[in-house]
């Protein structure tokens, strides 16, 4: 992983339902600890703005979407697993 | 429809040419229909014109989520049925979202739900005032998402969401192996459910549609053929399905005085049937230009089906028994549609004769031969189809004559067509050519049957001469 890159996140939210304040809490936690300070996490409430969704392709809730680095990485659920997410944003490689 | 009559509930139309009468007055207002079927049977098309159709016969803005086709894709596609959905978007009555689920960059972790599909279907919805919303392939979610257990209950929130929002939804299936839609949609979407199919028999394709279900309604409950053409999707044909049409008094000519005495009422009724059978060679079609002459002599349009012969030749082949139909196509009162029964299916060749049917007007409709026909379907198509021709034509008042040859050999009584065709027809007229002793063949025509009138019952000769078909004078026994 290279140091330097920064990893922008949106998740995407449908009000503060506990799925969504857990995948909120799991990924900051995450990220706290594996990509120290080099990312930026932006939470989209499609309550609030519901033409969003459609330009990411979300349909489930909660969704994690990696912009960058490319290619986009989605993630659906509460993000309770944290190995599979680390795995899924390929922000640690498999074989470790 | 009478007034007095209850609908239990209200009901939109389909747009779909036919459904409307075959659903008793269309869709059920603000609930789900499903629309199942395999590929290729006409789904997608049948959703769109719909919704289309809801758009500019009835001002009613729709949405077409699309699980499958992006919304170019869409567009190009119902193009060619003149739907211009870009139109109709930039009118703001329309929305094509596509819901891209790409397997290959999803993941999934911990809980979730389908909210965002909710959302997302809202806001479309909301935006244009939609009350018509179509979900095509909804099942695609299945390909797209592991947790079964939650699109299961997020599919049943989300057809209880659409019933409370009242829109009028078509969701689409795929047909599954025993069951109608490879995810048993049919479990959640109950208030009406169609199947359409799409058979190959014969070499020729037909499409079929049956409403399988359809809750608190009365409806159709046979298959019936339906159209993929140029003005979209027909259901054919456009019958009721009562008998009720009016009948006349009236009685016209045969076009043949000799004929005409034959019947006690001096002639025919119009707007009745008349079946016109005989082997190879017995004069059948002369008997049906004679029809065909008498009604353009009562400057009456005359819709001339000629299946074995082209105008020119049957033209120039009536001219030698004196009936010229040369001035009367000129004048536009004879119509001649010429073509080869195995030109298309069936039902295309009802189309076509109702289309012809609808923009000519005509009194009488002549079919020569409809035994013809039967080398395209199976006899019970055939005879469907004939029932729905026939039908069509009383409801319109309109004379039939339908020629049908037999063979030789075999009783006309017992005869495919014969048998599919003469319990429908009002008249019946039999036509023969039999040796006699020595070398001499004697035609003879004999009126089977004749509703409503008394007829002569016994055989009668005849000769054709360059004036026509005339009887031969029997001596008094």
């Amino acid at each position: 992983m290279a140091k330097d890159q920064t990893w922008e996140l949106r998740l995407y939210i449908a009000g503060q339902t506990p799925k969504s304040i857990l995948a909120l809490n799991n990924i900051t936690k995450y990220c706290q600890e594996h990509l120290d300070g080099c990312y930026t996490i932006e939470v989209v409430d499609l309550l609030k703005n519901p033409q969003l969704a459609e330009g990411d392709q979300i349909f489930a809730i909660p969704t994690l979407v990696r912009k960058l680095p490319v290619p986009i990485r989605k993630i659906i659920g509460d993000l309770s697993n944290k190995e599979k997410v680390l795995v899924g944003l390929n922000i640690r490689p498999v074989t470790v | 429809m009478a007034k007095s009559r209850k609908t239990s509930f209200p009901k939109t139309p389909t747009g779909i040419n036919g459904l409307d009468e075959i659903t008793n007055g269309g869709f059920p207002k603000g609930r789900p229909i499903l629309i199942c079927g395999s590929a290729g049977c006409g789904k997608t098309l049948f959703a769109m014109q719909f919704l289309v159709k809801g758009i500019t016969d009835y001002n009613e803005p729709g949405v077409f989520m699309s699980f499958e086709e992006t919304s170019e894709d869409l567009t190009q596609n119902v193009n060619s049925l003149g739907f211009d959905l870009d139109k109709l978007k930039s009118e703001n009555k329309l929305r094509v979202d596509h819901v891209r689920i790409e397997r290959s960059e999803i993941e999934e972790t911990g809980e979730y739900d389908l909210e965002a599909l909710f959302i997302r279907l809202n806001h479309a919805i909301d935006s244009v005032g939609a009350k018509r919303v179509v979900l095509d392939t909804i099942e695609s979610l299945f390909g797209g998402m592991d947790n079964e257990a939650v699109l299961r209950s997020e599919l049943r929130r989300l057809f209880h969401w659409l019933k409370e929002k009242g829109v009028t939804a078509i969701i689409t299936g795929e047909r599954g192996e025993n069951t109608l839609t490879r995810q048993g949609l049919e479990e959640y979407i109950s208030d009406c459910v169609i199947l359409l199919d799409f058979r190959v028999i014969d070499q020729i394709a037909t499409r079929r549609l049956r409403i399988v279900k359809y809750r608190g309604s009365t409806h159709g409950t046979n298959e019936y053929p339906f159209l993929i053409d140029e003005d979209g999707i027909s259901v054919i044909p456009v019958t009721s399905l009562k008998l009720d049409y009016k009948s006349s008094p009236e009685i016209i000519s045969t076009g043949i005085p000799d004929l005409d005495k034959s019947f006690s009422k001096g002639g025919i009724y119009r707007g009745g049937s008349t079946l016109i059978t005989g082997t190879a060679g017995t004069t059948k079609t002369i008997l049906a230009a004679h029809f065909a002459a008498s009604s353009c002599k009562r400057k009456e349009q005359v819709l001339y089906f000629s299946f074995e012969e082209s105008p020119d030749q049957l033209t120039r082949n009536i001219a030698t028994i004196g009936i010229n139909f040369k001035p009367m196509i000129k004048s536009g009162l004879l119509h001649i549609h010429a073509s080869r029964p195995s030109l298309q299916g069936l039902e295309m060749h009802l189309l076509v004769i109702n289309k012809l049917m609808e923009s000519l007007k005509p009194r009488t409709v002549i079919v020569d031969p409809i035994s013809s026909l039967i080398t395209i379907g199976s006899s019970s198509e055939v005879r469907g189809m004939l029932i729905r021709l026939m039908d069509t034509l009383k409801m319109n008042r309109i004379n039939a004559i339908f020629t049908s040859l037999t063979h030789s050999g075999i009783s006309e009584y017992n005869d495919a067509t014969v048998d599919a065709v003469s319990s429908l027809a009002d008249t019946w007229i039999n036509l023969t050519n039999e040796q006699q002793k020595g070398d001499d063949r004697v035609r003879s025509l004999l009126i089977v049957k004749s509703r409503g009138m008394g007829h002569h019952n016994s055989k009668q000769q005849f000769i054709i001469t360059n004036k026509g078909l005339q009887f031969i004078k029997q001596k008094a026994r």
